[in-house]
């Protein structure tokens, strides 16, 4: 057996196109159930029929602002969002060859958590109008540096260098982040809310202004499956394939960069949804980054939709925020995936 | 520089005796860093908010002065002092021991979660009203130790490797994380100030009661990761190669694993969660010792040197004197990024 690049084991033959095809279409079927629970269940109890009458027809009444300004934005949200992360952290992987790569680690949600939080405390910045900007550059500078340090050297991007490069990035943009944040109450206040990563008190307008951006992101990622395919086979590999390492490595940094960077600024840094995303659907599909991309970004929001669903019904009349529970439900599983993995036995 | 400069040994596996090559050059930056450790922290305690000398200080720490200078020296800044040394002593030390058994030099304690654990047992502690003084101690020192326990337990399947030991740690980390925002959000803003203040890492208002269980973890601790270092040499070249050349594997590394965790969780508990100084230490240490691993006195001491220098320095800059967390991580940072920079290819894991 050939030895794989991404260290993931198959243990049996992969599905063949038209199971994927089928498979990928079960989760978007998930997905849109997942949507309307998130829809239909909330502190305030209204019934199904309700919500369905309310949700084709706002007659304005409270039910239907309710449904149409609270629980629409916040399941687009959790659905863009999800598969945001789910594409970045595949990306990710895929660009740094490295297993553990995701957007928390790597550094992109420290820059874009550290300038949302200097917006705050020098700037004054209150709105996610403003820090939206504030959370592109930083996610884009933080992408930027650790890039650039992962590849410089003879070896070029070396996925140890850059997970390296990623930690302390992320380890400086955090001292520096509690420095801001201790010296500054009011910035605590904010900070401490947001970056548990929460997708309530999320209006329209918010994520009409995040969208182009993730949209952008998702194809750029999407569209970018056969050439990280050959990535994967090494760099040598990807070249002889006709692949160009530098524009290709861009492009990816640049998908990482938006989809990261709105991502956090919406809705905090959530974090393990881009790295157990990719891990499971690898493990059930193998390393064929045509269907891992497709499939990460149905997914990823599926799980999301469902921990912010679950925190709501856990903690009513309160709520868990998404982050939270994305983290609890991700991290037995992702610890079972790496229990699993055969190649880890030596 | 030209010390730093080749910072690349081959090692090869016919040449397993290597110590006889390396060996001077490691006694001397231990002796170095030694002294810098020790210079740091008699000048750490000339600086307050009434300016001794260095004359004035080592008198008073050998009990000798007038009565004011030796109370401030003994009371306030001996005992700062010391649970910067053996705070940086541990974090140099667990770091050395967590790269190596898990041959990746980025599984430092604090990105396998012992850190977030002790860090998430003592915010809720806060949060829930019951960790002043030696609770909070406690509460870190449990929390460092259960998790790494966990992280053991967790990737123990038939054996451990060093790459699941990374894997489990980072998804335990990131529950122990999210745990911490879940609390500090839930907090009242007092206690979430609280929190992210001990959060960072701090030295400040450290009395005998931070420097003495440390101390005793230190001097139980310490000599039982060195007896063990002798097999961890073995170790970094693989489980396989290391049972072959009779190294007992799997208890070996659940020791290293646990003392290490110790050494963390009774550092955390006195100082806090100190950034980067367990990843970025040993990193420095094995390449000023021009070695294939960490070398664990060394990166200890590098450790101290690196939490008393930060110290300091905090306190030089802003005259309320940050968080000495802050500084390491902002000085950790770029001494690793420029690591990064001028690195070969040897480096491993990943």
């Amino acid at each position: 057996m050939r030895p794989d690049p991404e260290g993931v084991a198959l243990a049996r033959r992969p599905p063949q196109q038209a199971a994927r095809a089928l498979g990928l279409l079960t989760a978007v079927g998930v997905l849109v159930l997942l949507c309307l629970l998130s829809i239909w269940l909330g502190s305030k109890e209204i019934s199904f029929g309700d919500v369905w009458r309310v949700l084709l027809h706002n007659d304005g009444s409270a039910d239907g602002v309710i449904i149409h300004s609270v629980r629409m934005p916040r399941t687009v949200l959790a659905v863009l969002v999800g598969a945001a992360l789910g594409l970045a952290g595949t990306v990710m992987q895929a660009l740094t060859r490295n297993p553990l790569a995701d957007p928390g680690l790597l550094g992109v949600s420290a820059g874009a958590a550290f300038a949302i939080v200097s917006s705050i405390t020098v700037l004054g910045v209150s709105s996610l109008y403003g820090y939206i900007w504030f959370a592109f550059a930083g996610a884009l500078a933080a992408t930027a540096v650790v890039y650039f340090l992962g590849t410089r050297g003879n070896a070029g991007a070396n996925p140890v260098k850059l997970t390296l490069a990623g930690a302390a990035v992320t380890a400086l943009l955090g001292s520096f982040t509690s420095a801001m944040v201790l010296s500054d109450p009011v910035a605590l206040n904010r900070y401490r809310f947001w970056s548990a990563g929460s997708l309530a008190g999320v209006d329209s307008g918010q994520l009409l202004q995040v969208l182009p951006f993730l949209l952008v992101g998702m194809v750029l990622a999407i569209a970018g499956g056969p050439a990280l395919n050959s990535l994967a086979l090494g760099d040598d590999v990807a070249v002889a394939l006709g692949r160009r390492l530098g524009p290709l490595r861009l492009r990816g940094a640049l998908a990482i960069t938006l989809l990261t960077g709105a991502a956090v600024a919406v809705a905090g840094p959530i974090v393990f949804l881009g790295l157990i995303v990719p891990h499971a659907v690898r493990f059930a599909l193998g390393p064929d980054h045509r269907w891992l991309l497709p499939y990460s970004a149905v997914l990823a929001p599926c799980l999301l939709l469902a921990a912010d669903i679950l925190g709501r019904i856990l903690a009513r009349p309160g709520e868990i925020r998404a982050g939270v529970i994305v983290a609890f439900v991700g991290a037995p599983m992702f610890i079972y995936l790496v229990r699993r993995r055969k190649q880890l036995e030596s | 520089m030209s010390l730093l400069r080749h910072d690349h040994v081959t090692v090869r596996l016919t040449t397993l005796p290597v110590s006889a090559r390396v060996r001077p050059r490691l006694v001397v930056v231990c002796v170095v860093l030694a002294a810098l450790a020790f210079l740091l922290c008699c000048l750490g305690m000339t600086i307050g908010d009434v300016p001794l000398g260095l004359s004035d200080v080592v008198p008073a720490v050998l009990g000798g002065g007038d009565s004011a200078t030796a109370y401030i020296v003994q009371e306030l800044r001996l005992p700062r002092a010391l649970t910067g040394l053996l705070a940086g002593l541990a974090f140099g030390a667990s770091g050395a021991v967590f790269q190596t058994i898990t041959r990746n030099p980025l599984a430092s304690p604090d990105m396998i979660g012992i850190n977030a654990g002790a860090a998430t047992a003592v915010v809720a502690g806060i949060a829930f009203g019951f960790g002043d003084g030696l609770g909070t101690t406690t509460l870190g020192l449990l929390g460092g130790l259960l998790t790494g326990l966990l992280v053991y337990v967790l990737a123990w399947r038939r054996g451990t490797t060093g790459y699941r030991i990374l894997l489990v740690g980072i998804g335990v980390y990131a529950m122990c994380t999210s745990l911490t925002d879940y609390l500090l959000s839930r907090a009242q803003i007092t206690e979430a100030q609280a929190s992210i203040g001990w959060m960072v890492g701090n030295l400040a208002n450290r009395g005998w009661e931070n420097v003495a269980p440390l101390f005793a973890a230190f001097v139980v601790l310490f000599p039982l990761v060195l007896g063990l270092s002798r097999w961890m040499s073995t170790l970094q070249l693989g489980d396989e190669i290391a049972a072959g050349l009779g190294t007992p594997v799997q208890p070996v590394r659940l020791s290293l694993l646990l003392a290490g965790a110790g050494l963390v969780a009774f550092a955390t508990a006195s100082a806090g969660p100190i950034s980067f100084v367990a990843l970025t230490a040993p990193q420095i240490a094995q390449r000023l010792a021009r070695l294939s691993a960490p070398p664990v006195t060394a990166s200890a001491l590098g450790g101290a040197v690196l939490v008393l220098g930060s110290d300091i320095l905090a306190r030089v800059i802003t005259p309320s004197g940050l968080p000495v967390g802050i500084v390491t991580g902002a000085l950790g940072a770029p001494v690793l990024l420029w690591l990064l920079v001028r690195a070969n290819r040897s480096g491993s894991g990943g």
